[in-house]
């Protein structure tokens, strides 16, 4: 049987001003694939990941995930359909704890629902909530191996922890696609070798898709099923990961010559 | 552990209890003179006033210059209800009744300023949202001071019922404690959590699926509400009311008492509440004459004072052996850097900003390589 396409792009482009920072981008990822987004420094990739995610209003174009269209959309309405990201230069709620932040990704969760009302008056159902929160945060902290960390400020983590903790907060929001931009930058190669694993796992236990940018091609000749190259904002190629990597266009675009 | 976790969670009720019961107890002895009658009710009143902008300062991290607007629209449309309902002999008479009404429809008057106060303070930030509530305060002022005389006073105060000196101050400590209360339970529940990830980065909220315009708007409206009840028992501590106390230099003393008590901190910024009253009213009987406009000065050079001192370089090591955490490390074992999150059932907010980063002041002490610096080292 084949599986069901996730998230669907369709022509999509942006230009701000003269300049077109992405052009004619088509893609179709399956269900529970890993999809690498690959490129030289400024070929569009972060771009493309603010546009679905709603940070960007693409200018052409349009993509859907499970068929529907969220072209347009605002970035918390993408959440809510689904799409969730971590970004390049970590963002993490500095003054919180590592537990806190995850329970933030736990917020629209409809299962935790609590009106402002129950809160202000602290009815049962606060407590309830908020225990019922702290279990499930606890549980995918675990996933990502950060549940010794649990009660330090995300500002006190090192690098490497600060961006599965970034990941961890993501799943919370339970995503169908999850978008990591460049999850490995900064890491070790030890590190790099867990964070692998950890992304494997999370595919089978949370049953989500990912897209992801990176720029360690070991990083993504071993992990991902699919490719797409971007240079300039155009696509250079896009395929099984083995065959992209080795178009003459791309190696090209990556050592010059 | 556990049990102390749970102790510490309702200190601030504890005492603010305390308080109302020792004084209920020594005004019912008659043993407060006339003087320390009137500081109470001016204590409450801060009290409550610190408490709702720590909301919005402490909280959502922005900064708000236009507190005294919303006890402006408070004390108004309250203290003219009251006269209104005392002069029809609604309620039969009973002050207490008409009080409560003119509470809430006072609050919820200042709660609607708030709301549009709240929609442009969703597309500025920092300094341009400061100035904004800043021009808010001036204008209510002045609405209030330029309409017909017999609606609100005019130019000339407006004059509403004053309550029983003997027990207004009770009514304040108990609607402190409600504010407290309320105020608390929206910062330790996951909406109090929703408003400090919007402080700590707005972007990854937005992510994050965190409806940012709904929960600015909340807390905006919420901290409004409770400025508005302020102003109502402003109104009713005095004779007659004066746009003149509502002035830029009440919202700056407002907010140093918030930055004084500790930002994000309830508990600090009632002391610092009470502090500042006392202080003031203690200036007030020092400072006559020319000498009088030092008093407003000494606020904004308690705020100068507080960022230099947090970030000059020379003070470091004087910083790092006066901090209350090292103190703490010191006298006992516990380190309370370190948070015990779920050995506690309840929330507690381990979340501390500094007024720097909501001033936006950029003092660059971190990196030795200021400017001046290379420029000196170049001569």
């Amino acid at each position: 049987m084949m599986a069901q396409t996730v998230l669907k792009i369709e022509n999509l482009g942006i230009s701000f001003g003269g300049l077109k920072a992405v052009q004619d981008l088509n893609l179709e990822i399956k269900e529970k694939q890993l999809y690498g987004l690959v490129g030289p420094n400024g070929a569009g990739k972060t771009t493309v990941f603010n546009m679905i995610t709603g940070v960007y209003k693409p200018t052409t174009g349009s993509f859907y995930l499970n068929g529907e269209n969220l072209t347009g959309k605002s970035q918390e309405t993408i959440n809510h359909k689904g799409i969730a990201r971590t970004f390049q230069n970590i963002r993490l709620f500095n003054n919180m704890t590592v537990i806190r932040n995850v329970m933030v990704g736990l917020h629209n969760q409809p299962e935790y629902k609590c009106g402002l009302f129950t809160s202000l008056f602290r009815l049962p159902r606060h407590f309830k909530v908020e225990k019922e929160m702290r279990q499930r945060a606890k549980e995918i902290l675990d996933v990502v191996g950060l549940l010794e960390e649990r009660n330090n400020l995300a500002c006190n983590l090192p690098y490497g922890k600060q961006r599965k903790l970034e990941i961890a907060r993501a799943l919370a929001t339970n995503p169908k696609l999850l978008c990591l931009d460049e999850p490995a930058a900064g890491m070790n190669p030890q590190e790099t070798q867990e964070l692998m694993d950890i992304i494997r796992t999370i595919r089978e236990q949370f049953n989500v898709t990912i897209l992801l940018i990176e720029h360690d091609m070991k990083f993504v000749s071993g992990l991902c099923d699919e490719l797409t190259v971007l240079n300039f904002g155009t696509v250079l190629a896009q395929g099984e990961t083995k065959a992209a990597l080795q178009d003459p266009e791309v190696i090209r675009a990556y050592i010059g010559g | 552990m556990m049990k102390n976790a749970k102790w510490k969670q309702y200190v601030t009720y504890l005492v603010l209890i305390c308080c109302t019961v020792v004084f209920t107890v020594l005004g019912s002895m008659k043993q407060l003179p006339f003087s320390t009658l009137l500081q109470l009710e001016s204590a409450t009143i801060a009290m409550i006033l610190a408490a709702s902008l720590c909301l919005v300062v402490g909280f959502l991290g922005e900064l708000s210059l236009g507190h005294a607007g919303f006890m402006c629209v408070g004390a108004f449309i309250g203290g003219k209800l009251s006269v209104i309902l005392t002069d029809s002999g609604a309620y039969g008479g009973n002050e207490l009744l008409i009080m409560l009404v003119c509470l809430v429809v006072g609050g919820i008057a200042a709660a609607i300023c708030g709301v549009i106060i709240g929609l442009p303070a969703l597309r500025l930030r920092g300094d341009y949202l400061a100035i904004v509530t800043l021009a808010f305060g001036e204008i209510v002022r002045s609405l209030f001071r330029n309409a017909p005389a017999e609606m609100f006073g005019g130019t000339l105060a407006m004059s509403t019922p004053r309550y029983d000196r003997n027990s207004l101050f009770i009514i304040g400590f108990i609607l402190v404690l409600i504010t407290v209360v309320i105020i608390q339970n929206f910062i330790r529940s996951k909406h109090g959590r929703a408003v400090t990830s919007i402080r700590d980065s707005e972007i990854a909220a937005r992510a994050t699926g965190i409806n940012v315009t709904k929960y600015k708007l909340m807390v905006f409206t919420l901290s409004a509400f409770f400025a508005g009840i302020a102003g109502v028992l402003f109104s009713y501590s005095q004779f007659s009311v004066d746009s003149k106390k509502f002035d830029y230099n009440y919202s700056i003393q407002i907010l140093v008492m918030v930055v004084l008590g500790g930002m994000g901190n309830i508990g600090g910024s009632l002391i610092a509440a009470t502090a500042v009253v006392v202080l003031d009213t203690f200036l007030q009987k020092q400072l006559t004459g020319n000498l009088a406009v030092l008093k407003d000065m000494l606020y904004a050079l308690v705020l100068i004072g507080l960022i230099v001192y947090r970030n000059a370089p020379a003070l470091a090591g004087f910083r790092e052996k006066v901090s209350i955490k090292n103190l703490m490390r010191n006298l006992s074992k516990h380190n309370p850097a370190k948070i015990h999150d779920d050995e506690a059932k309840w929330d507690r907010v381990p979340t501390k900003i500094h007024i720097d980063e909501v001033l936006s002041v950029d003092v660059q002490s971190k990196s030795p390589y200021t400017p001046d610096k290379q420029w000196k080292e170049e001569e």
